[in-house]
């Protein structure tokens, strides 16, 4: 192995601004290398990701205790109380999103790389969405139990969250990437990221709703499949935008 | 020389106040460009503003004659910044570090990391959690990039920061070995250079009237 610096610089030298000669950047090596990183950088520090799912369970069991434990009452409000409880869980989680990054000054290395932003933010987003939305989604139907949710409510329970919560996630992203130069974020990014979250609360507890009484719910899965796609489209520009303005301040 | 990074008339006002105005610059390969001038004269705006996170300012600046604008993924690629901030990450080692920045840029394995954390004096600090290491040993994995990304153009922003004497002087060299070979850097600092090649000093914050000067 070489010591000195000298005939590596040589070959540096060699591909200097010369792109042609396939040393071309790939976008794809980025969003794997950012994904992995940020998947690690959880792993490090698991606590991060008991947080929300904690948060998710004890207000989900506040509900029979602050209300009634009557089996018939709880089954009425089970599917708003889990949709509400994890909707606010991500809520609280997307503060960190981008913050980290701000500080350390990783987030203008993302910024400056040759690549479209919107990517590197979709990566990140993927990262939170496995390490809260997922899992939600896979707590939910133990706390259902809990909640008495009658047994039709299940699936679509399941599938609603599997939908929405990435969506909660992408929307978000926004709202975190809004607010990261803020020296103190507070209730804004709430206020900010809340009313674009009603549609998908509304369409979630309604297929909820539907599939316990026994009506069909394609429309709903249809229409938050709808949302979804239109969030993984839209929000990663969105905060890609949103990123460089905050990097301006 | 060909020339490398130029700016014409770039203006630069930051909460009301003007940092920089009517500002020329031209930087040809293999030249080492100084911004220098008191703390709050817009050096770190400046470095910003050419390396492109900072786009609210007057003013053009040319990549190899073209505008930025025009190619900017271009002159991206051939671009490496170190901010103020070192961009590393304290749960992550340091190879782990400068693995997700190669993944960015040129993806580096194993043998080309540790070789470019051994330039740096890290040696047996590869894989430990960046945490426990000190300000200066940030600084230096973040200037372990220098090593694995074949970037013409340096933009280093105080890059001597908590770095002890004798690295100072290792980077001085780095700094001066890439200029002789056609590279070009452009820096802040407050630690007097000394470069075996010619070095161009910008002056910020005695009038606004900044002149390009030869030192």
């Amino acid at each position: 192995m070489m010591n000195d610096a000298t005939p590596r610089l040589a070959q540096k030298k060699q591909h200097i601004i010369r792109r042609e000669e396939g040393m071309q950047v790939s976008s794809w090596h980025a969003f794997t290398g950012t994904l992995k990183r940020d998947l690690l950088l959880v792993f490090r520090r698991r606590s991060d990701v008991v947080n929300p799912l904690l948060f998710f369970s004890i207000a989900v069991t506040l509900f029979p205790l602050g209300i009634s434990p009557e089996p018939d009452f709880l089954a009425q409000i089970a599917a708003g109380v889990l949709w509400v409880s994890a909707l606010l869980a991500t809520l609280l989680s997307l503060d960190s999103l981008f913050q980290q990054d701000m500080a350390d000054g990783s987030l203008e290395q993302l910024v400056i790389s040759p690549h479209p932003l919107a990517v590197m933010v979709l990566a990140k987003v993927l990262v939170h969405w496995l390490v809260t939305g997922l899992p939600l989604t896979l707590l939910a139907p133990m706390l259902a139990v809990m909640m008495f949710l009658p047994e039709e409510g299940y699936s679509t329970l399941f599938l609603t969250l599997l939908l929405g919560t990435p969506t909660l996630s992408l929307v978000g992203a926004i709202g975190a990437a809004l607010t990261v130069g803020l020296r103190r974020t507070g209730v804004l990014m709430t206020l900010l990221i809340l009313p674009l979250y009603i549609p998908v609360l509304i369409f979630g507890t309604g297929a909820v709703v539907s599939a316990v009484n026994g009506m069909a719910v394609a429309g709903h899965l249809a229409i938050m499949g709808a949302m979804l796609m239109t969030a993984l489209v839209m929000a990663p520009l969105a905060a890609g935008a949103a990123l460089r303005i905050s990097l301006n301040g | 020389m060909q020339e490398l990074l130029s700016g014409q008339n770039l203006a630069c006002e930051r909460d009301d106040r003007l940092l920089f105005s009517k500002l020329d610059f031209k930087l040809h390969c293999g030249e080492v460009l100084q911004i220098a001038g008191p703390n709050g004269s817009g050096k770190t705006s400046l470095l910003r503003i050419l390396a492109g996170l900072l786009p609210d300012f007057d003013g053009t600046l040319f990549f190899q004659g073209k505008p930025v604008q025009s190619d900017s993924d271009h002159f991206r690629e051939n671009l490496l910044f170190i901010g103020h901030q070192p961009g590393i990450k304290l749960n992550l080692t340091p190879e782990e570090n400068l693995r997700w920045y190669q993944s960015l840029y040129h993806p580096a394995d194993t043998d080309q990391i540790y070789q470019a954390l051994a330039q740096v004096k890290l040696t047996g600090f590869e894989d430990v959690p960046c945490y426990t290491l000190s300000a200066g040993q940030h600084r230096r994995v973040a200037l372990a990039r220098l090593f694995l990304h074949a970037a013409p153009l340096w933009i280093l922003d105080e890059p001597f920061t908590a770095i002890d004497q004798g690295g100072v002087k290792e980077i001085e060299q780095l700094i001066a070995d890439h200029a002789q070979q056609g590279g070009s850097v452009i820096l802040t600092t407050h630690h007097n250079l000394s470069l075996p090649v010619e070095l161009n000093v910008i002056q910020l914050g005695q009038s606004h009237q900044s002149e390009t000067e030869q030192a």
